[in-house]
C-alpha cells in the first residue's frame, strides 16, 4: 500500500509539473490577462508537498524494511541499526534520485510560495522553467528508476547496504549536498525567466541572491562534511582525492561562488548582466552534469553507483534538453541585454570580476581534468587525471584569486585609487614575505604549501581589515557574513597548506607491546582482539598514544568485516588536538616477530592543523548564513517601512479628505516610503 | 546575435557528442598493462638453483615465442598453477621461470615436489625485473615474442581455462 501511495504521489506531482509549466507559459505570454496563469503557483506548492510525501513514504518503507519493495530488498537488511535503515533510503540510485526530485519540487514550491517581488511575467516564466525541469526528472524517475517497484515475491531478507555507507556521515552529507545542488535549480529558472522576459535588473539580482546564497551554504556544508567523511571513513588519510564525483560537487560550488559575487555586482551597480545569467545557467548545469557523471558509469569513480548506460542516455537527453536549451536561449537573447554600467579596473567591481574570471578558470580546469579521461577514451587511450594535474593547474589561478580576494573588499565601488589603501597593501605584502622567509628558513617544503601558508595568514588579516576604522556595532550583518566567509577560506587554506607541508607518516609492523614514534607521539600497541557489532565482526587494536610525557589516550582502530554484503572496511581512530590530528589505521596481520607474536600493520599520521580545513569550511558556510540573515533582516525592515509608509499615507489621505470636507488646507505631509538599501 | 554567445553552446554540444559516443561504447573493465607491445627490458639474472641455467633477455631472442613465468616457492597459487604449466610444456612451449625473493634450496624443493616446467630459472632477489615489467604480484605469466617484445600479460595463476588462451596468444605472437 505504501509503495502504491508513493507512486501515485509521484505521478500526481508529474501531472502538476505539466500544469505548472503550461500555466507558467501562458502567464509569460499574456501576463495577468491569462485566466490560466493563476494555477502555476499553487501547482508548484502542491507538487512540492506530494514529492516530499513520496520521499517520506519511501523512508517509511525502509524504516520497517518492507522487503516486497525491490529497492528495500536490494539495499537494506532487517538486522541493520534503524539509523542506517533510514539513511539507506538515499544510499542507492533510485532513492537518492527521489531525494533529488523531492528537493527540486520543494525548492520550486518555496519559490512559488514565497517570492513576490518579481514582475508577474518574469515570475510566470521562471515557474514554467522550473516545472519543465522538474518534469524531465519525474520522467527519469518513473520511467527508468522507479524506487517503488514491487518484487513479484517478497524477499526473505535484504541484501544489505554497502558498509562504507553505514556511517553517520551518510545521514548528513548527501542530503545537504543535494539541497545545494538542486537548490541551484531556482537560480537556473530565475536566470532563464529573467532572460526570456528581458528583466535582468538589479531588482532581479536582489531576488536571485538569497536563493543562490541558500543553495551555496548547503553546498559548502555538504562538501565540507563529505570531505571529512572520506577522510575518516576510507582510512586513506587524505581529505580530497580529485575523484570525479568530488569534482562534480566542487564544480557547482565554484560556479555558485562566482555567481553570488557577480550577483552582488548586479544588485549594487547594475553591471555584469549577461555574465550573471551565464553563471546562473552554469551552476545548475554543473549539478546536472555531476548527476550524469555519477549515474551513467562513463567515468570510473569510488562513488559511481548506477552503472547503467540506458539511464546514462536518459540523463544525457535531459542535459541536452535543459543545458542545451538554456544555452540556445542564451545565445539568442544575450545580445539584447546591454552589459550595464561601466567601472574601472581598480574598483570593487574590478576585483569581483577578477575573482569571477579566476573562479571560472578553476572551474574550467576541474571540468577539463574530470572529462579528459572521457575524451581520450574516445581515442582508446586510458588515462587517469589526479593531483599532479589539479594541484598546480588549479593553483595558477587560485593564488592570484586569493591575492585579489585579500584586496578586493578594501576597494570602493565604481572607481578607487590604490594609493588610498597603501597601508593595507604594504601590511599584507610584508606578511606574505615574512611568512615565506620564515618557512623557507626552517625547512624544505613544496612551493605550493609555502605559498598557501603565507597567503592564508595574509588572507586572515585581510578578511578583518574591512572592519578597520568602522564602528563594530554598526557593521551590517551581511558584511559580517562576508568577513566570516573570507576568514573561513583563510582558515581552510591554512589547514590544507599545513597538512601538505608538515604531515608526518609512519607505516610499521608491530606486535603487542611494541612502540612506534611519530612527530613527538609515542604510540604503543597494547593488544589486538576480535570484536563483533550488529552486522560486522572486527579486529580491534588497543593502542595507547601519548604526546611527550602526558597521560596516554586509548585508541581503538578497527579492521571491520561486514557480513551483509561481505566487505572489509577500516575504521580509523583519531585524537584531535587544537594543533592537529593523530590518525591511526590498523591493517592486516603481517607475520610474526622473533618471539612468535603476531605482528600487525599499523599506519600512523600526525597531521598538523588538518582540522582547520573543515573548521574553515564551516566558517564559510556560517558566513553565508549570516549574509542571508542580514539581507532578510534588511528586507523585512524595508517591507515594514513600506507598509508603515502606506498606512501613514492612507491616514494622511483620510485626514486630507476630512480636511477637504472641513474646508481646510492639506497638511503637506511627506511620506518617504522605502529607505534605501544600505550600500555594502 | 553575437557569435561569442554561441561558444558555451558549442562547448556543450562537443561534450554531449563525446559523452553520447562513450555511452554507446562497451565498457572496458580491465586496463591492459602499459608494457604490452614494449620490448622486454634488459636483464641478466643468476641461476635460482644449482643445476639449471639463469635467465637473461637474450634467452628470449630467436626461434619460437616463449612464456615468462614469475613465481616463487613461497607462493601458494604457484602450486595450483604447476600442473597447468606442465601441460603447456607438453604442448612444446618453452617456459622461462623467474623466482622472486627465493632461496636455492626452497626452489629445488618446490620443483621436486610439483614438477619442473622450466628450461631456465633466474633469481630475482630484489624484485627488480618484476618491477621493471610491471608485474603486480606473483604469479604472473607473460608471452614474449621471438624479437623479445612483451605481447601478453596474464595476472594470477594459470588455470585449466587459461591454457588455450595462452596457446592462442603464443600463436599470435609468431
Amino acid at each position: 500500500m505504501i509503495a502504491e501511495l508513493g507512486l501515485a504521489a509521484l505521478w500526481l506531482s508529474t501531472a502538476l509539473a505539466v500544469l505548472q509549466m503550461v500555466s507558467g507559459a501562458m502567464g509569460m505570454r499574456d501576463g495577468a490577462n491569462s485566466p490560466f496563469a493563476i494555477y502555476a503557483r499553487p501547482a508548484a506548492v502542491v507538487q512540492a508537498f506530494l514529492a516530499v510525501l513520496a520521499f517520506f513514504l519511501l523512508l517509511y518503507a525502509f524504516a520497517v524494511t518492507d522487503l516486497s519493495i525491490k529497492l528495500v530488498a536490494t539495499n537494506s537488511h532487517s538486522a541493520k541499526p534503524l539509523i542506517y535503515k533510514l539513511t539507506g533510503t538515499w544510499g542507492n540510485h533510485e532513492g537518492s534520485m527521489l531525494l533529488w526530485v523531492g528537493v527540486l519540487a520543494l525548492s520550486g514550491g518555496l519559490l512559488a510560495g514565497m517570492e513576490r517581488r518579481l514582475p508577474e511575467k518574469t515570475m510566470s516564466a521562471t515557474l514554467a522553467v522550473q516545472g519543465f525541469v522538474a518534469l524531465g526528472f519525474y520522467a527519469f524517475l518513473l520511467l527508468s528508476s522507479n524506487p517503488f517497484e514491487r518484487l513479484p515475491i517478497p524477499a526473505v531478507e535484504g541484501g544489505g547496504l554497502n558498509p562504507l555507507l553505514q556511517d553517520i556521515g551518510l545521514a548528513i552529507h548527501p542530503p545537504t549536498l543535494y539541497i545545494g545542488y538542486v537548490g541551484l535549480s531556482v537560480a537556473f529558472s530565475l536566470a532563464m525567466g529573467a532572460l526570456i522576459t528581458r528583466q535582468v535588473t538589479p531588482d532581479f539580482a536582489k531576488v536571485l541572491r538569497p536563493w543562490v546564497l541558500g543553495a551555496w551554504v548547503f553546498l559548502t556544508f555538504g562538501i565540507t562534511a563529505g570531505s571529512y567523511w572520506a577522510y575518516y571513513e576510507l582510512g586513506w588519510g587524505g581529505w580530497w582525492f580529485w575523484d570525479p564525483v568530488e569534482n562534480a560537487s566542487l564544480m557547482p560550488w565554484l560556479a555558485a561562488t562566482a555567481l553570488l559575487h557577480s550577483v552582488s555586482v548586479l544588485a549594487a551597480r547594475d553591471a555584469l548582466r549577461t555574465w550573471t545569467i551565464m553563471l546562473g545557467v552554469l551552476a545548475f548545469s554543473m549539478s546536472m552534469l555531476g548527476t550524469f557523471l555519477v549515474r551513467s558509469g562513463v567515468l570510473t569513480s569510488v562513488h559511481a553507483f548506477a552503472v547503467d548506460p540506458e539511464r546514462g542516455s536518459f540523463i544525457l537527453a535531459l542535459l541536452g534538453l535543459y543545458i542545451g536549451g538554456a544555452l540556445v536561449i542564451f545565445a539568442l537573447r544575450a545580445g539584447s541585454i546591454s552589459e550595464g554600467k561601466r567601472f574601472t579596473v581598480t574598483s570593487r567591481e574590478g576585483a569581483l570580476v577578477f575573482n569571477n574570471v579566476m573562479l571560472s578558470a578553476i572551474l574550467a580546469i576541474v571540468l577539463l581534468g574530470t572529462l579528459y579521461p572521457l575524451l581520450t577514451e574516445a581515442f582508446d587511450v586510458r588515462v587517469s587525471v589526479g593531483p599532479p594535474y589539479f594541484n598546480p593547474a588549479g593553483a595558477i589561478f587560485a593564488i592570484p584569486m586569493f591575492v585579489v580576494m585579500a584586496i578586493g573588499p578594501l576597494l570602493r565601488w565604481k572607481d578607487d585609487k590604490p594609493a588610498r589603501i597603501q597601508f593595507e597593501l604594504a601590511l599584507l605584502a610584508s606578511v606574505v614575505i615574512a611568512v615565506i622567509a620564515l618557512v623557507a628558513i626552517f625547512g624544505d617544503y613544496s612551493i605550493l604549501a609555502v605559498l598557501g601558508l603565507a597567503l592564508s595568514i595574509a588572507l586572515a588579516i585581510a578578511a578583518l581589515l574591512p572592519l578597520r576604522g568602522r564602528n563594530i556595532r554598526r557593521v551590517p550583518v551581511a558584511t559580517w557574513g562576508m568577513i566570516c566567509a573570507h576568514f573561513g577560506i583563510a582558515v581552510a587554506l591554512f589547514g590544507m597548506a599545513s597538512e601538505s607541508a608538515f604531515t608526518s607518516e609512519k607505516l610499521a609492523a608491530v606486535a603487542p607491546g611494541d612502540t612506534v614514534e611519530v612527530a613527538g607521539w609515542n604510540i604503543q600497541m597494547e593488544s589486538v582482539d576480535p570484536v563483533a557489532g550488529p552486522n560486522w565482526t572486527a579486529i580491534e587494536a588497543r593502542i595507547l598514544a601519548a604526546r611527550g610525557d602526558e597521560e596516554p589516550t586509548i585508541l581503538a582502530p578497527q579492521s571491520r568485516n561486514f557480513w551483509s554484503p561481505p566487505q572489509p572496511t577500516s575504521e580509523s581512530a583519531l585524537i584531535t588536538r587544537w594543533d592537529g590530528q593523530l590518525y591511526v589505521v590498523i591493517g592486516d596481520q603481517a607475520g610474526t616477530d622473533a618471539n612468535g607474536n603476531n605482528r600487525w600493520q599499523l599506519r600512523v599520521w600526525w597531521k598538523p592543523f588538518v582540522t582547520f580545513i573543515w573548521y574553515g569550511g564551516l566558517l564559510v558556510a556560517f558566513g553565508g548564513i549570516l549574509s542571508i540573515a542580514g539581507r532578510v533582516r534588511v528586507d523585512l525592515k524595508r517591507r515594514k517601512a513600506v507598509e508603515m509608509g502606506k498606512e501613514r499615507r492612507e491616514d494622511m489621505d483620510a485626514l486630507a479628505e476630512g480636511d477637504a470636507i472641513d474646508g481646510k488646507g492639506g497638511t503637506g505631509g511627506n511620506t518617504s516610503a522605502a529607505e534605501p538599501e544600505p550600500a555594502e | 546575435m553575437r557569435p561569442i554567445y554561441l561558444i558555451p553552446l558549442a562547448l556543450f554540444l562537443f561534450f554531449a557528442g563525446v559523452a553520447g559516443y562513450q555511452l554507446t561504447q562497451p565498457k572496458m573493465q580491465t586496463i591492459p598493462s602499459q608494457m604490452i607491445e614494449e620490448p622486454l627490458p634488459e636483464f641478466s639474472l643468476a641461476p635460482a638453483l644449482e643445476n639449471m641455467p639463469g635467465a637473461s633477455r637474450s634467452d628470449f631472442i630467436g626461434g619460437e615465442p616463449r612464456l615468462l613465468n614469475i613465481w616463487a616457492s613461497w607462493c601458494l597459487p604457484c602450486i595450483a598453477e604447476a600442473p597447468h604449466l606442465e601441460r603447456l610444456k607438453e604442448e612444446g612451449v618453452e617456459i622461462i621461470g623467474i623466482a622472486v625473493r627465493d632461496r636455492p634450496e626452497a626452489v629445488a624443493d618446490f620443483l621436486n615436489r610439483y614438477g619442473n616446467p622450466y628450461t631456465r630459472v633466474g633469481a630475482d632477489d630484489i624484485s627488480a625485473l618484476m618491477l621493471e615489467i610491471g608485474a603486480s604480484g606473483v604469479p604472473e605469466t607473460y608471452v614474449i615474442d621471438a624479437q623479445g617484445n612483451i605481447r601478453y600479460q596474464h595476472i594470477g595463476d594459470v588455470r585449466a581455462n587459461t591454457v588455450p588462451l595462452l596457446l592462442e596468444q603464443l600463436e599470435n605472437a609468431r
